[in-house]
């Protein structure tokens, strides 16, 4: 075993030293004489939330299963060890597995899956020694690349980036290694080999383009500044998900984390397009993964693990279209080794409902929906499907199967909410417990009264979006808003079943910043940082007011990027990048939101999105061509 | 039919606090695809008994943990399977039976051994392997204890068994020690060590000590007459 990169004093006076010391089963452990490249792969927030995300597994498991590489992995070292990293001044942030510092890997590819992590990315740079601005490091430091759904808009943290990689991970990480081995042993310039890099399919490498600016601040234009540089980055889709990268021993943390339990991702993409959501738009064409090698994975994964959970994962479980086949194979093989099955993302239905009543324990679990919008018109408005009756149906359908306890979903400051749509969530909650009460006959109510918990998010508009033109709300109109729903609830005849929850405002509005923002912001998330910000995503240690000094001391408004209307023909600053559904198609879905319209699903009929150029997936189904040439829904 | 597993933590796994241990072995046996048997419920769960929580830090030759298994095909066999799954720095020693009235591991517990050492740079002023005897030897060996309400002061001396000296003169210099590790009155080898340094006059520092954990044992003579076996004794082999 390597020698920890931590003294004992240390371990011991920090909060849960497992976070630091690896050697969690199914760690992959190699020798480093042997390999070529050796990759830090980095999620950056604390170890418990990081070890629960899937992304990382597959692709930990996809750069080990290359014999010339070693993947480690590294997370944000909690507040606690990060008050002493920089105390003493001598211990540079290293891997989980060796031991060793980052700094000394080939790559540190971090995985950015939300907008309030952006400080921890310099966190982590920092801690490990490397220069945070890109255009500051040499091959003393390791390549650093960005991947996930940020990276949609990467423009906010550009500066701190020498690659993104847009898309998919499966396709084409080999390629970018074999030409980063060809340049080292070819002796090349790090500017060299990212100029290379930038050729490669789906990598973005910030350093070869310039933009430029109108007078009012928005984008003119953006172009490479050499030849040969691509001017639109595609991203990368990985079309035969049944035939890729999958862990079959996913690591095995030994403290307790978010997400403790075999994940089983089922499908990729959302066939349903709601208006609002971004992994449905840049997750196409919805590709589901085979039957048989799902069952595969999910006997290997469980016996390799002995996990006692097993979830699957997608982003509508209810679509996958093999779904009752796979829950009877699970509950028929779970039920022998007492492992339990947890169906997250399912619309509550007949089927559902009675799936659950054999997998869960339905007095301690509790039925989800998110209706997203408190009235039909505004749930038309963002295109979510799901209509009042069939709530109202579903819940008495579960509280008749013993069933009280309800959580409910809803954004505030959608675009064209009114009071009514406001007043609707109230309502709304207040007829599913009336459901409860009349369903329900006294002498039934053995698991106590219904209780229900409505929560609220602010919404805030996301790139590649039907609403990504939409303006969002100030902090004064969303807290306005929360209160509006909170005393229209108390107005209501059952409130007293009804709890209300609502999130931070300040945090929203400068997540709404980096969502739609450009390469002036990085100015701001550093001085931000060197101010103290850290661990943004943690209320607790989330500073408001450091972050509007930030903003005041370096001229920037953000009411700019957040409450500002954009026109039609405005270009964003992640327009460079070809998510797979095109402009048109999010503009013809804005107006249609608009008018107060719903488009049908993929499997419905096809909205000419454009994701079927990628010649697979939803797209193809049954017709075994595709029935998208891009002008089916334009009315 | 009961079994009871001895097993060693060394190397990083000091780290790993005892809840963090059992969930691992709880995954560890069924990654081994040990036929255990579950509690009965809507939510089952590994029939399973620990014998002393090992602190965060401490190293050990000698940890034990009870399961209840419903078929098997042998102690080796057993061992094998569990050694095969487990990580660095977690080994299993041995796996006896026991009788169907055999307490548990956590009711058997009466003392445990300890070899104590100073970390390089921690050791104290004065020469203390020549004063460690006589400490032992005193008539009592009075410490504070301090309680939600009040500190009260409490004698050591019965609840230590045996101390000595180990590699006298030599480089590393340990203490052993064989004290009461019961539920009633568990002694910490820490705390003898502090009341041997302010026996002396000194302070003793809170990452001063490197401990392990040689074995658990359990009492089988009669009344004040005790007998420590180690916990693996009392099972039979398979």
């Amino acid at each position: 075993m390597s020698e920890l990169a931590l003294r004992d004093e240390i371990l011991l006076q920090v909060e849960k030293p497992a976070r630091y010391i690896g050697n969690e089963v199914n760690a992959v452990i190699k020798d480093k004489s042997q390999v070529d490249i050796r990759v830090a792969m980095c999620f950056p927030d604390v170890y418990e939330i990081g070890m629960s995300h899937l992304g990382i597994q597959i692709l930990y498991d996809m750069f080990n299963r290359f014999d010339d590489v070693w993947c480690e992995r590294v997370y944000s070292p909690w507040v606690d060890l990060d008050k002493k990293m920089r105390e003493e001044k001598n211990i540079p942030l290293f891997v989980l597995e060796s031991q060793e510092p980052v700094r000394d890997m080939d790559f540190l590819a971090i995985t950015i899956q939300y907008e309030m992590c952006y400080t921890n990315i310099l966190q982590v740079l920092d801690l490990s020694r490397i220069p945070l601005r890109a255009k500051d490091r040499s091959w003393e430091h390791p390549i650093v690349i960005g991947g996930g759904p940020c990276v949609y808009n990467p423009e906010p943290i550009a500066a701190f980036f020498d690659i993104f990689y847009i898309g998919e991970g499966e396709t084409r990480y080999r390629e970018l290694l074999n030409l980063y081995k060809e340049y080292r042993k070819q002796e090349k310039s790090r500017e060299e080999f990212l100029r290379a890099a930038a050729k490669i399919p789906g990598m973005y490498v910030p350093r070869f383009y310039k933009v430029e600016y109108n007078e009012d601040g928005t984008i003119q234009s953006m172009l490479p500044t050499e030849e040969g540089i691509p001017e639109r980055i595609v991203k990368e889709v990985e079309m035969d998900v049944s035939h890729t990268y999958y862990p079959e021993k996913p690591v095995v943390p030994f403290i307790k984390v978010t997400q403790d339990r075999v994940v089983l991702e089922i499908q990729r993409g959302c066939i349903r397009g709601c208006r609002f959501c971004q992994a449905g738009q840049i997750y196409r064409p919805v590709r589901e993964r085979d039957l048989d090698m799902l069952k595969r994975y999910a006997l290997a994964m469980l016996r390799n693990t002995g996990h006692e959970e097993i979830s699957l994962s997608s982003l509508s479980s209810s679509d996958y279209s093999r779904l009752p086949e796979l829950i009877d194979f699970l509950i028929e093989k779970c039920g022998e080794k007492k492992i339990n099955i947890s169906l997250p993302s399912l619309r509550i239905d007949a089927f559902s409902l009675d799936v659950m009543g054999k997998v869960q324990d339905i007095k301690k679990s509790s039925l989800t929906f998110a209706p997203e919008a408190g009235s039909q018109r505004l749930r038309n408005v963002i295109n979510k499907g799901l209509t009042e009756e069939s709530i109202l149906q579903g819940a008495a359908l579960a509280f008749q199967g013993g069933w009280t306890r309800v959580k409910l979903y809803f954004m505030l400051g959608l675009p064209t909410e009114t009071e009514e749509d406001i007043k609707g969530i109230a309502e709304l909650a207040n007829k599913i417990a009336a459901v409860f009460f009349e369903t329900v006959p006294k002498d039934k109510r053995t698991n106590g009264k219904v209780q229900i918990v409505a929560s609220t998010s602010f919404f805030i508009p996301k790139p590649f979006t039907p609403f990504q033109w939409a303006p969002m709300c100030t902090k004064e109109e969303f807290l306005e808003k929360a209160y509006a729903t909170r005393s229209a609830i108390k107005q209501q005849l059952n409130q007293k079943s009804i709890k209300y929850n609502w999130h931070e405002a300040d945090i929203s509005v400068l997540e709404g910043v980096f969502a739609r923002g450009d390469r002036k912001i990085a100015d701001v998330i550093e001085l931000a940082y060197k101010k103290g910000c850290i661990f943004d995503a943690w209320s607790e240690f989330f500073k408001g007011d450091v972050w509007m000094e930030a903003f005041e001391e370096l001229g920037i408004d953000m009411a700019f990027y957040t409450t500002r209307k954009r026109e039609l023909d405005e270009i964003f600053p992640w327009d460079f990048l070809d998510c797979g559904v095109n402009k048109e198609f999010l503009k013809r879905e804005w107006k249609k939101a608009l008018e107060e319209t719903v488009s049908p699903n993929c499997r419905a009929g096809c909205q000419g999105c454009g994701a079927n150029r990628f010649g697979g997936g939803v797209c193809f189904e049954n017709t075994g061509k595709g029935y998208g040439n891009g002008n089916e829904g334009k009315d | 039919m009961k079994v009871r597993i001895k097993f060693a933590k060394s190397g990083a796994m000091r780290f790993i606090g005892h809840l963090d241990i059992m969930r691992y072995f709880q995954k560890a046996i069924r990654r081994a695809d040990i036929d255990v048997a579950y509690s009965e419920g809507f939510s089952p769960h590994q029939i399973m008994s620990f014998a002393s929580p090992l602190g965060v830090g401490l190293t050990s030759n000698g940890e034990y943990l009870d399961i209840e298994v419903k078929t098997h095909a042998g102690a080796e066999d057993m061992k094998q399977r569990l050694n095969k799954v487990m990580v660095g720095g977690m080994e299993i020693l041995n796996v006896t039976m026991l009788k169907e009235d055999a307490k548990n591991a956590m009711a058997s517990v009466a003392a445990a051994e300890y070899t104590v050492r100073f970390r390089q740079g921690y050791e104290p002023g004065f020469d203390w392997p020549d004063r460690l005897m006589e400490f032992y030897h005193s008539p009592s060996i009075i410490v504070a204890k301090k309680t939600k309400k009040s500190e009260m002061t409490l004698d050591l001396k019965p609840f230590i068994y045996r101390l000595s000296l180990l590699g006298k003169g030599g480089t590393a210099p340990a203490v052993r020690m064989l004290v009461n590790a019961s539920s009633s009155g568990n002694v910490k080898p820490g705390l003898v060590m502090e009341a041997f340094l302010r026996a002396n006059g000194e302070e003793l520092s809170p990452f001063a000590l490197e401990i392990i954990r040689e074995d658990t044992y359990a009492d089988v003579g009669k009344e004040g007459e005790p007998h420590f076996v180690p916990l693996d004794a009392i099972g039979m082999e398979f």
